[in-house]
């Protein structure tokens, strides 16, 4: 049998201080350049504008292309022959609400003045601003909308204190992803969106897994605290993390590198999803459950969930002082 | 064992029908021959590629009300889209989409288009055609004296014109992309303007007599001044009674000085395009490229008897607000045919008109929200790209399986072979829509595929390591992991599920394939992997050892 981590014992969880400082270091940075330099780099499909690829049959010089095409944004898309020229200037954008397609149509001009028949269009998206609002709005009302059915399902399939962690972290995750995308640069569009929305499904998956696990072990050995049943947890899970995460991640990295310019936004964030999801549900969900833990703690009486009175006391007094202070000793004291 | 006789029977019941369902068939289709659409059959895998793939163009329409207020949009937009259906049905694309999306707009595929512009035309052009009897009576002559006092009140049209003049200007861009140039081509006309209006009436000035009666020249620089007095109210109220103007289509060049012209005609149409039966192209020595139309008996008729009393005056053919041609002179009352003066544009065009005439008119402007082309090689692109990034991603799924997990891995990467080709046949069975997307879903649920089968396996492996039988172990392993497999499921489902409810085209065909991939993962886990294990173990008579 060929194992990798293999009945681990690592605390975890002692890690959670850093681990929270390190995000949140990211979030704030992500968030405050949101915030500074206004807004995230959102696609056509939601500002309304004209995008046009063009394949040229040599290299075009870039500033001469520049010059060609005005205030247009150019960018080099893939190979040294192809560009893409996006408008999204308010004036073009309003030219639009009339007919969504002029813009494209002087572009083509232009180009067509400058260099004749060297360049053939291979793409063409032209969105009026009704349509743009409109797309930014289901965008939106589908990340909500998400976001709460699978939080009612993790709330039905799971007790509320895991459910609330698992939301919380998931959450965490969107946030991150977000930090990234804007730190990055990516281009926000409905496929960027969509990986968002996989990795909000994701990541509720991976801590999900650990939970079950939780779960279980909590039935098991009633007198653990929950402190070392969660690292006990985590630990235990380990390999199928870490497998999966490579199988999901050879996938992202397949695209990444070989699905080509159009899916890149898409496949980096899943890339950079896929790693945040494992940390979340490692460093946030669980000092989350744990401090909820604390403040919540279970009572048997109420009939939340199958487990002992007499432990659940004892298991308060040592989680109590879990996520402030760490007890290093008491992890391998548990076992 | 019977048990298992009839999962192995299930397994293969679905294989068999998902074949079927992959199957390359025989499709009557409208493909290109020789630049022209014909039906005709073709073998291929019932499988639709979306636009992005397969290139073609994306439209969509709505209600255009700068021209006036639509009452009942919703109902309008009903009858356009009939004629709009009509019309792409005869464009000749293949599997064209033309429906109502909500109540404001209407959308059109064209799959494999290879000219976006002209596809707008045909979809955009209204097609009114009014046939109308140019003015005798000097109505306009007589009207000049007032309009120029309102044109003069009005003041010049320096400031307001000047939009309309960037925008007639070959490149409208400049305008668009360096804002300081907008004024500077306001200033050029505001000097003009300054010159001009001394030499007589403000609009007069700018009119010279025609060859026949209501028809006018006006030099082609002129052109975006007289538009814009003639936009003015209180100058279309002033318009002499029971009268209209027209711009003609083209341009006359007389002398060397380009001219357009304008037409004075009376109000009230003797017919319009609604009576028209038939339209087709044609090329004639004489008038050029004409469209000849004919229409029916009770237009026919109509028409007879309305000519009958204009013998000897001239006849304007006027489609969506523009004169063709020049106005014909009536020698005798017209029956059912006719035709329409292209002059210098060629026969595509003609074709085109005809194929709009004959769909009819639209019944309310519609002007473009939104378009999306993309070129059939870029799709081309794509599917090559995506199919690269999916062999990789399965080839290194296998190897991390069977380096791994060794046999069990070798069932895992199995029943992987089966999850394709289940959510590729349930793709085909829905109809569904393969985009770029949807083949970025397609390679990520084959990574997240393998993890129902990797938690199974790590719980098989710990009963294992608590010393409990082969059997056990594995009947344990899928029984513990059972609650994790299905939640996880069950999120990533719902997710996709408010995806498609929300997304447009192409992150529509990544929310079905997620969904697919999901459902046929969890199947191919939990089920065909559970399957062959008890077939194993069926076979080694209850092994005592398990490669895992």
């Amino acid at each position: 049998m060929f194992r990798i981590l293999h009945d681990t014992r690592f605390d975890f969880i002692k890690w959670w201080r850093q681990a929270a400082i390190l995000t949140i270091a990211f979030i704030t940075l992500g968030l405050g350049s949101l915030a500074l330099t206004g807004g995230l780099n959102l696609s056509i499909e939601f500002t309304g504008g004209t995008l046009v690829q063009v394949r040229f049959a040599q290299p075009p010089d870039a500033a001469e292309l520049r010059a060609t095409v005005g205030n247009a944004e150019i960018t080099q898309f893939g190979d040294p022959t192809e560009y893409t020229l996006r408008i999204q200037g308010a004036e073009a954008i309003a030219e639009q609400a009339s007919a969504a397609e002029g813009v494209a149509k002087q572009v083509e001009a232009a180009l067509r003045a400058k260099y004749g028949d060297r360049f053939t269009i291979v793409r063409t998206e032209a969105v009026g601003p009704k349509v743009g609002a409109e797309l930014a709005r289901g965008a939106i009302i589908a990340m909500f909308l998400a976001s709460l059915i699978t939080l009612a399902y993790l709330a039905f399939r799971f007790e509320w204190r895991f459910g609330l962690a698992a939301v919380l972290s998931t959450a965490h995750d969107v946030l991150v992803t977000m930090a990234f995308i804007k730190l990055m640069d990516i281009e926000v569009s409905l496929t960027v969106v969509a990986a968002i929305l996989t990795l909000l499904g994701y990541s509720g998956n991976d801590t999900i897994i650990i939970f079950d696990r939780v779960r279980e072990n909590l039935k098991k050995s009633r007198k653990e605290p929950l402190y070392d049943t969660l690292n006990r947890s985590i630990n235990e899970t380990l390999p199928r993390s870490v497998l999966t995460h490579a199988t999901t991640l050879a996938a992202t990295l397949a695209l990444l590198v070989f699905a080509g310019e159009v899916l890149r936004p898409f496949a980096w964030v899943m890339t950079f999803g896929i790693f945040v999801a494992t940390f979340s549900s490692i460093y946030v969900a669980s000092p989350i459950l744990l401090y909820i833990e604390r403040k919540f703690p279970r009572k048997d009486a109420a009939g939340r969930g199958p487990h002992v009175s007499a432990s659940s006391a004892r298991a308060e007094s040592q989680v109590d002082d879990a996520p402030s202070r760490p007890p290093r000793s008491k992890t391998t004291a548990g076992r | 064992m019977t048990n298992l006789k009839y999962r192995l029977l299930l397994i293969v019941g679905l294989v068999v029908a998902s074949v079927w369902a992959l199957w390359p068939r025989t499709i009557i289709e409208r493909v290109k021959r020789d630049g022209v659409f014909v039906y005709d059959t073709v073998k291929r895998v019932p499988l639709k590629k979306g636009l992005d793939l397969q290139g073609g163009m994306y439209l969509a329409l709505e209600v255009d009300e700068s021209r006036g207020a639509v009452v009942d949009k919703s109902d309008a937009l009903d009858r356009a889209l009939k004629v709009v259906r009509t019309r792409i049905d005869e464009f000749g694309v293949s599997e064209p989409v033309v429906q109502k999306v909500g109540d404001s707009r209407i959308i059109v595929e064209l799959p494999g288009i290879d000219d976006p512009e002209r596809a707008e035309q045909v979809v955009q052009k209204s097609a009114f055609l009014q046939f109308m009897i140019t003015d005798e009576s000097n109505a306009l002559e007589r009207a000049l004296p007032r309009l120029d006092q309102i044109a003069k009140d009005a003041g010049g049209p320096a400031a307001a014109i000047s939009g309309d003049t960037a925008r007639s200007t070959a490149l409208g861009l400049q305008k668009l992309f360096t804002p300081d140039s907008a004024s500077k081509s306001s200033d050029s006309t505001k000097s003009d303007t300054a010159v001009t209006p001394s030499t007589g009436g403000t609009i007069s000035s700018l009119l010279q007599r025609g060859e026949m009666p209501g028809e006018y020249y006006i030099a082609e620089n002129n052109v975006p001044r007289v538009e814009y007095y003639l936009s003015l109210p209180q100058v279309r109220a002033a318009y002499p009674p029971g009268k209209t103007l027209k711009w003609g289509a083209d341009t006359i060049s007389l002398g060397g000085n380009v001219y357009r012209t304008l037409y004075v005609l009376d109000a009230r149409e003797i017919l319009n395009g609604e009576w028209i039966k038939d339209a087709n192209p044609n090329n004639t020595p004489i008038d050029g490229t004409v469209v000849e139309f004919q229409l029916s008996n009770e237009g026919g008729r109509r028409f007879r008897t309305e000519t009958a009393k204009h013998i000897q005056d001239y006849m304007a053919i006027v489609l969506d607000d523009r004169v063709m041609g020049r106005p014909p002179v009536i020698q005798s009352a017209i029956g059912t045919r006719g035709q329409i003066t292209l002059g210098r544009r060629d026969l595509q065009q003609a074709q085109d008109l005809a194929l709009v005439l004959r769909a009819g008119a639209l019944p309310v402007p519609l002007k473009i929200a939104e378009v999306r082309s993309i070129g059939a090689s870029l799709g081309q692109d794509s599917i090559n790209r995506g199919t690269t990034a999916m062999i990789i991603a399965i080839s290194v799924v296998v190897l991390i399986m069977v380096v791994y997990y060794r046999f069990s891995g070798v069932l895992a990467v199995g029943a992987l072979v089966l999850f394709v080709l289940y959510t590729l046949a349930v793709l085909a069975g829905f109809n569904a829509v393969l985009t770029l997307p949807g083949l970025a879903g397609l390679v990520l649920a084959v990574g997240m595929a393998v993890d129902a089968n990797v938690l199974i396996f790590e719980r098989i492996r710990e009963e294992l390591a608590r010393g409990k039988t082969v059997r056990t172990a594995i009947d344990e392993g899928f029984h513990h992991a059972l609650s994790a497999i299905v939640d996880t499921s069950v999120t990533t489902i719902l997710t996709a599920a408010v995806l498609y409810q929300y997304g447009t085209g192409p992150v529509r065909g990544f929310a079905v394939t997620l969904i697919a991939g999901i459902g046929a993962s969890l199947f191919a886990a939990v089920f065909i992997t559970r399957t062959f294990y008890l077939a194993w173990l069926s076979r080694t008579r209850g092994a005592q050892a398990l490669s895992i």
